[in-house]
């Protein structure tokens, strides 16, 4: 898979979706609910389930990033299960409490 | 990333939020993302490659934004204040497009080749038609989302180009997602053609807080409608606060609802700030330094700034009042000599910034470098804690009441006139205007008075172009290349202006 910025993925397992905000530095496979993710206008491939193990759930407008592959990604849909990268589970960041400015 | 995802997104997981408008009779989130689905469907039959906008704020503005976004064009709006000459000269560079034209304003436009004029109401109701809603509309992959003129010190003005990655990476780096609790309302009469207008489109329906457009500023209307709306945040350009202040001051109003306001696109003057945070102690200010280029903030001067700095004995921290803050966290800012050397703290030089949300392209020519570095033509210093100190424009492009103007242009003119042997315009700190235009001129063949060369500009450029400011002098500062020194003559009329002659 090509995670390319501004690509967008679904899950195979659940509704969730989501952008990629910055690229990987070397190839890595993006998950959620322990499958691969799909490409956002691809087929959703039939028979899966939910890996327990990553069914935390995914709320939208919440960013991720990964420090060992570099991958950030942003949700854009919220769904059932959670995110992970080559198997590793990666946690939502922190929200910035900027001011707002616009 | 897409702008149009920022919509959807907010679509999708807040739909029956009020997006745009009146409490009484707003816009929702959904409808918001029906209406520009609709838009572009109509916008698609039309053809053209941008959508040009001329017009007031408004909900069309929002719409209109997003439309353009799903059509994959870029979203051009026009500065309604320009005469009508200059006007029609940047319609015509946007074709092919299609303009969305308000209906009051498409008797001053010509005929331009490639340019199909729609008028506001067209558009509007072109987005409530069930036929149009019901439109598929075709994938697209767009890369320039918006297209805005900005003048330089001489010239024509440059198209800026702002790509759907810088405008989303902005938003999506400094908004909360739906952060905005549900009582929230922004009041915004920062125009359409201004890059904060455009920003803020963006930036109120990706956190989920309902906008509020005031389609023309007075300070009476903005007071009755921040009461009337119990708007929670605003943004304004630096002048309008200190003709606000007198309003409240006047009618004893304190904006109780009022949790947030922001300013930026000029120098705010210290004694309009200083005053602003006595009247309205319980409201948060906010300092937004940015460009057209940059995708609008790059720094901020946050309320905790603001209070700190009011309240404390130390001079140093006093001083950041007039500062525009530090560097949001995704960017880098350096402060560089003339030979593009890195200065430190406390070094004046040329404010240089790089991050994903810099643009720094223009159509026809890139001023950012290839290391993603670009030089905003601002000088300026950081301070030891960062703090940003903004001195001005490099390049004497006068910045008044948060609008760009060019002197060139103003002293091109100027040199037409048959008494006007040689003339420099360049900007004088002004507590109002944040820079006064100011006029020096050497005469020959009579004695043209200021008023009568100010009605010779004015019959030419626009208003807010006519030279307030007017010297006579025998000659003007030239060094030995030829070349006029404008800081030299501007630091001579800005002493000139504190202490005027006594006749």
């Amino acid at each position: 898979m090509e995670l390319k910025p501004g690509s967008r993925w679904k899950s195979a397992v659940c509704d969730t979706e989501v952008v990629v905000v910055r690229a990987v530095k070397d190839p890595a496979q993006l998950e959620c609910g322990g499958h691969p993710m799909v490409a956002h206008n691809g087929e959703k491939p039939a028979g899966l389930a939910i890996s327990p193990e990553f069914s935390a759930g995914t709320q939208p407008g919440k960013r991720f990033a990964d420090e060992v592959s570099g991958l950030e990604i942003l949700a854009t849909k919220g769904g059932a299960g959670s995110l992970s990268i080559d198997g590793r589970a990666i946690g939502a960041k922190e929200a910035k409490k900027l001011p707002a400015s616009d | 990333m897409h702008t149009t995802l920022l919509l959807d997104m907010a679509a999708d997981a807040a739909p029956d939020r009020l997006a745009l408008g009146r409490m009484a009779d707003g816009v929702t989130f959904d409808e918001v993302r029906n209406r520009a689905r609709a838009g572009a469907a109509w916008l698609s039959d039309l053809g053209g490659d941008t959508v040009a906008f001329l017009g007031l704020n408004g909900p069309a503005l929002a719409v209109a934004v997003f439309a353009s976004g799903l059509l994959g064009k870029p979203f051009t709006p026009l500065n309604y204040r320009l005469t009508d000459a200059d006007l029609n000269k940047l319609l015509a560079r946007t074709a092919p497009s299609v303009a969305i034209v308000d209906e009051d304003m498409v008797g001053r436009l010509q005929p331009a080749e490639g340019v199909t004029v729609v008028t506001r109401g067209a558009f509007e109701a072109a987005c409530l038609d069930e036929a149009n809603r019901s439109r598929e509309l075709a994938e697209v992959d767009p890369d320039i989302g918006v297209l805005l003129f900005t003048s330089g010190t001489t010239g024509e003005p440059k198209a800026a180009v702002l790509r759907h990655r810088n405008l989303t990476s902005y938003v999506i780096s400094t908004v909360e997602f739906l952060g905005s609790e549900e009582h929230e309302a922004a009041l915004v009469s920062v125009p359409a053609y201004h890059i904060a207008g455009i920003s803020a489109v963006l930036t109120g329906v990706y956190g989920g807080r309902r906008t509020v457009h005031l389609p023309a500023f007075t300070p009476e209307i903005w007071v009755e409608e921040a009461a009337a709306e119990k708007v929670t945040h605003a943004m304004v350009v630096p002048t309008m606060l200190g003709r606000i202040l007198d309003v409240l001051e006047k009618r004893g109003e304190h904006l109780p609802h009022l949790k947030a306001l922001s300013y930026g696109g000029g120098r705010m003057p210290h004694p309009v700030i200083e005053r602003a945070l006595r009247i309205l102690p319980h409201v948060d200010f906010v300092n937004a330094y940015g460009l057209t280029e940059t995708s609008s903030t790059i720094a901020v001067l946050g309320p905790d700034d603001h209070r700190e700095a009011m309240s404390s004995s130390d001079e140093a921290v006093r001083k950041r009042l007039g500062s525009v803050g530090r560097p949001l966290p995704t960017l880098e800012v350096e402060i560089r000599g003339p030979e593009g050397e890195l200065l430190s703290a406390g070094q004046s030089g040329e404010i240089y910034v790089r991050g994903e949300q810099v643009s720094g392209e223009y159509l026809h020519k890139k001023a950012v470098q290839d290391d993603g570095w670009f030089a905003t033509n601002d000088g300026g210093w950081m301070d030891d804690d960062g703090y940003l100190y903004v001195e001005g424009r490099l390049d004497d492009v006068i910045v008044r009441g948060g609008e760009n103007i060019s002197p060139g242009e103003i002293e091109d003119v100027l040199r037409e006139h048959p008494q006007v042997a040689d003339v420099a315009v360049l900007g004088l700190p002004d507590n109002e205007w944040g820079e006064l235009v100011a006029a020096a001129v050497v005469t020959k063949d009579g004695d043209p008075s200021g008023d009568e060369l100010a009605g010779w500009v004015k019959a030419r450029l626009r208003s807010t172009k006519t030279p307030e400011v007017w010297e006579f002098r025998e000659a003007l500062p030239y060094n030995e290349t030829g070349k006029l020194l404008r800081r030299q003559l501007k630091v001579e009329m800005t002493a000139a202006a504190k202490h005027p002659a006594t006749v």
